[in-house]
């Protein structure tokens, strides 16, 4: 009889657990034991499960990952410089660990608190208490339960003020010898009537296969506003399992985009709760496969107050044997009057092999709401095309432009422009052909 | 340069062009006219190369070449231009990124340097300012939102930057207003030269009286009924159209089945 796929983690936990951060406080082991327990009982979801009915982590979990080890590797400032932002705050983080000898904080302003989780967890735990492990639920997350027992380093950035300058998270991967888990946990807290961008970057050195298993807790109080950016560039081996759980008070705006176009197997999972009068989500994003990569993003928004508005949009390109998963539930609770919830996403499938599940889900208990939803996939313009190949475009480029033109009415409403240029410019990358095959 | 040769044409198993015979030299301009549905816009869009056509019979040669082995891109970059009676719109594809991939292609098939950012502003201000356009059009997605004249207006100016050899104007001066028809008339007569060739889609005079035609044709189902000097146009400003046979067997070509 073979193992559970499980007994790896559970053994690395035992093993380590002692040397995880935070473990001299009680309610830090707590919430760490209450991970493995979880994780344990749930195990790894397969197809069988309604949420993962589209992505199958088989090849994920037919691997085995260890932990990073902790030897430092030799990234230098030449490596990070082309990821990131010329007018960011930036926190880089090498396998998880921060480099503050490659990061960038010497000008962040007195009113944000940019940090690294593993350190917090032993100085200012405090400072954590209220939100870790709170805004994101356990229940039926498999990935989120390993997360929390495992986490060793991630980004505390909590905002109180009014931040002009976006605050960049830079995610590094480097090339092992094996397969390595990073089970990164970031906290995002703006307080209330604060303002700011974070974006986040997610990118490898080297390639290979490793994992990437990021929670991220994302608090907003009373009428405070964030942008919440990220890009997944992941190596074209890499698994990539992100849940970013969202908590919005009365009168808060929060703006997620995120573009996805690395790693072999992805997940993008968003939760959003809206807890307030006035609460307003928008949630935009951008996904392109080629090979056989799979990306899955999946929403869920919980309109749980009356007066909170929703509106998603997301884009997939799909070449070659792609396949892209788009599962958007959107919940009205009972009482949650004058809701306005609005749901899109349209795909290109560029060759027939290709493929595209979308599926939206609304489980809707109030009268007085405006709910709306709409899927489309379908090929490239062919009037369009003729058009500009009429005009001298060779084919690829002009497959290519009508591509970037399609991505970019997204990519369009992220600012600054350094944050939209990282993202176009990614973008541009991949569709040439030449990026996520890392390494550069 | 354009030779076409009892070229017969159909889409989707239907007969549309049946045996056009159709000669223009460097230097000339020629203008078809013919009622609607005669075949005029499949015959634009033949010569640009756009696929869902298939040719069953008959030639097509420019500068002695086989025009019809050619990709779309390839003609364009040979220097033929068509100007759409139904420009396309294009969302989120910038007026300014669109011309300017489309001349530096253009000019890297013809072995010219490509234009830089400045150079191609500059250029493209001088044609702008010869249309009598500002570029708040250049500023927008490629005909999103564009009013009739406006698709037709741009069109224009991607002729004039383009500096096609063999220009084809589907209907270009449909929709334009009278100012606009004038400065259209002068962008196509500034392109006339030696080694240009112009041929105009039309089904109004006004236009041939700015545009002076070297040879006026009839297309009617499908095949070239009756050519003429510039004085065939005023003829049928008269008459109309009823005094062409337009019975798809006129001339005796064999009627092919599938049409009746
Ligand atoms: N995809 C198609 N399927 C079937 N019939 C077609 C198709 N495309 C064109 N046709 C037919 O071919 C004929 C010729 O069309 P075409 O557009 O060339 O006419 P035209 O001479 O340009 O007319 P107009 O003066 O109205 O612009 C028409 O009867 C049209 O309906
Ligand atoms: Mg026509």
């Amino acid at each position: 009889m073979t193992a559970r796929p499980e007994a790896l983690y559970l053994d690395d936990y035992a093993n380590r657990k002692a040397a995880l951060p935070g473990g001299k406080f009680s309610w830090v082991a707590n919430l760490r034991e209450e991970g493995i327990a979880r994780f344990d009982a749930l195990g790894f979801a397969t197809p069988k499960h309604e949420e993962w009915k589209y992505t199958n982590l088989k090849p994920l979990v037919r691997t085995d990952f260890g932990a990073a080890s902790s030897t430092v590797s030799d990234i230098t400032q030449d490596c990070v410089a082309p990821h990131l932002l010329a007018d960011a705050h930036c926190l880089v983080f090498v396998d998880g660990h921060l480099r503050p000898n490659l990061s960038r904080l010497v000008q962040i302003p007195a009113d944000v608190r940019a940090s690294d989780l593993a350190k917090l967890l032993e100085t200012e735990p405090d400072l954590l208490e209220p939100h870790l492990g709170r805004v994101a639920q356990l229940d039926g997350q498999a990935p989120l339960a390993l997360n929390t027992a495992l986490m060793n380093g991630g980004a505390v950035v909590a905002v109180h003020g009014q931040v002009a300058e976006p605050i960049q998270l830079l995610f590094f991967t480097t090339a092992q010898d094996r397969p390595v888990a990073t089970h990164l946990r970031n906290l995002l807290i703006a307080a209330p009537g604060s303002s700011a961008t974070v974006l986040e970057t997610h990118v490898s050195a080297g390639g290979g296969i490793y994992w990437t298993n990021a929670a991220t807790e994302v608090s907003c109080a009373a009428n405070s506003s964030l942008s919440h950016f990220k890009l997944q560039a992941e190596s074209v081996d890499a698994f990539h399992l992100a849940l970013t759980s969202i908590h919005l008070s009365a009168g808060a705006r929060y703006q997620n985009f995120a573009m996805s176009h690395g790693a072999r197997l992805s997940r993008n999972e968003i939760r959003v709760a809206l807890t307030g009068e006035d609460g307003e989500c928008q949630l935009n994003g951008v996904f392109l496969g080629r090979g056989r990569q799979h990306l899955d993003t999946t929403t869920m928004i919980d309109h749980q107050h009356a007066g909170s508005r929703s509106d998603q949009f997301y884009k997939g390109v799909l070449d070659d044997g792609a396949h892209g998963v788009f599962q958007g539930k959107i919940i009205v609770r009972p009482g949650a009057q004058r809701t306005n919830a609005h749901q899109l996403n349209k795909n290109l499938l560029l060759t027939p092999t290709a493929q595209m599940d979308s599926k939206p889900e609304l489980e809707i208990h109030a009268d007085d709401v405006k709910c709306g939803h709409g899927a489309a996939v379908g090929d490239l313009d062919a009037e369009g095309l003729f058009y500009l190949r009429a005009r001298g475009l060779d084919e690829t480029s002009a497959r290519q432009m009508m591509i970037a033109a399609f991505i970019d009415e997204l990519i369009a409403n992220v600012t600054p422009d350094s944050a939209r240029n990282h993202f176009s410019g990614s973008a541009a990358e991949f569709l040439d052909g030449d990026s996520s095959v890392a390494g550069q | 340069m354009l030779e076409i040769r009892d070229l017969h044409v159909t889409v989707n198993e239907k007969p549309i062009l049946n045996g056009i015979d159709l000669k223009v030299r460097a230097g000339e301009v020629h203008a078809i006219m013919g009622p609607n549905g005669s075949g005029k816009s499949t015959l634009a869009h033949v010569l640009a190369g756009r696929d869902g056509y298939a040719v069953g019979k008959g030639s097509v040669e420019f500068d002695g070449r086989d025009l019809l082995a050619l990709s779309p891109e390839e003609r364009a970059w040979e220097g033929i231009f068509l100007a759409f009676q139904y420009p396309v719109e294009l969302p989120g594809v910038g007026g300014m990124n669109f011309l300017k991939s489309a001349l530096n292609a253009v000019r890297a098939h013809r072995g010219q340097p490509e234009f830089d950012a400045v150079e191609f502003l500059r250029l493209v201000r001088t044609k702008l300012k010869q249309l009598k356009m500002d570029d708040a059009l250049l500023k927008r997605a490629v005909n999103v939102g564009f009013s009739g004249g406006e698709k037709k207006r741009n069109e224009v100016l991607q002729m004039a930057v383009l500096e096609p050899r063999l220009a084809l104007l589907d209907e270009t001066d449909s929709g334009l207003d009278i100012d606009a028809l004038r400065v259209v008339a002068d962008g196509i007569n500034s392109l006339r030269s030696p080694d240009r060739a112009v041929v105009m889609i039309t089904h109004y005079q006004r236009l041939l009286d700015l545009v002076v035609p070297d040879q006026v044709h009839v297309l009617a189902a499908g095949r070239i009924a009756q050519s003429g000097g510039k004085e065939l146009a005023l003829a049928l400003e008269e008459s109309g159209y009823g005094g062409i046979d337009t019975t798809v067997g006129a001339a005796g070509a064999p009627t092919p089945s599938a049409a009746i």
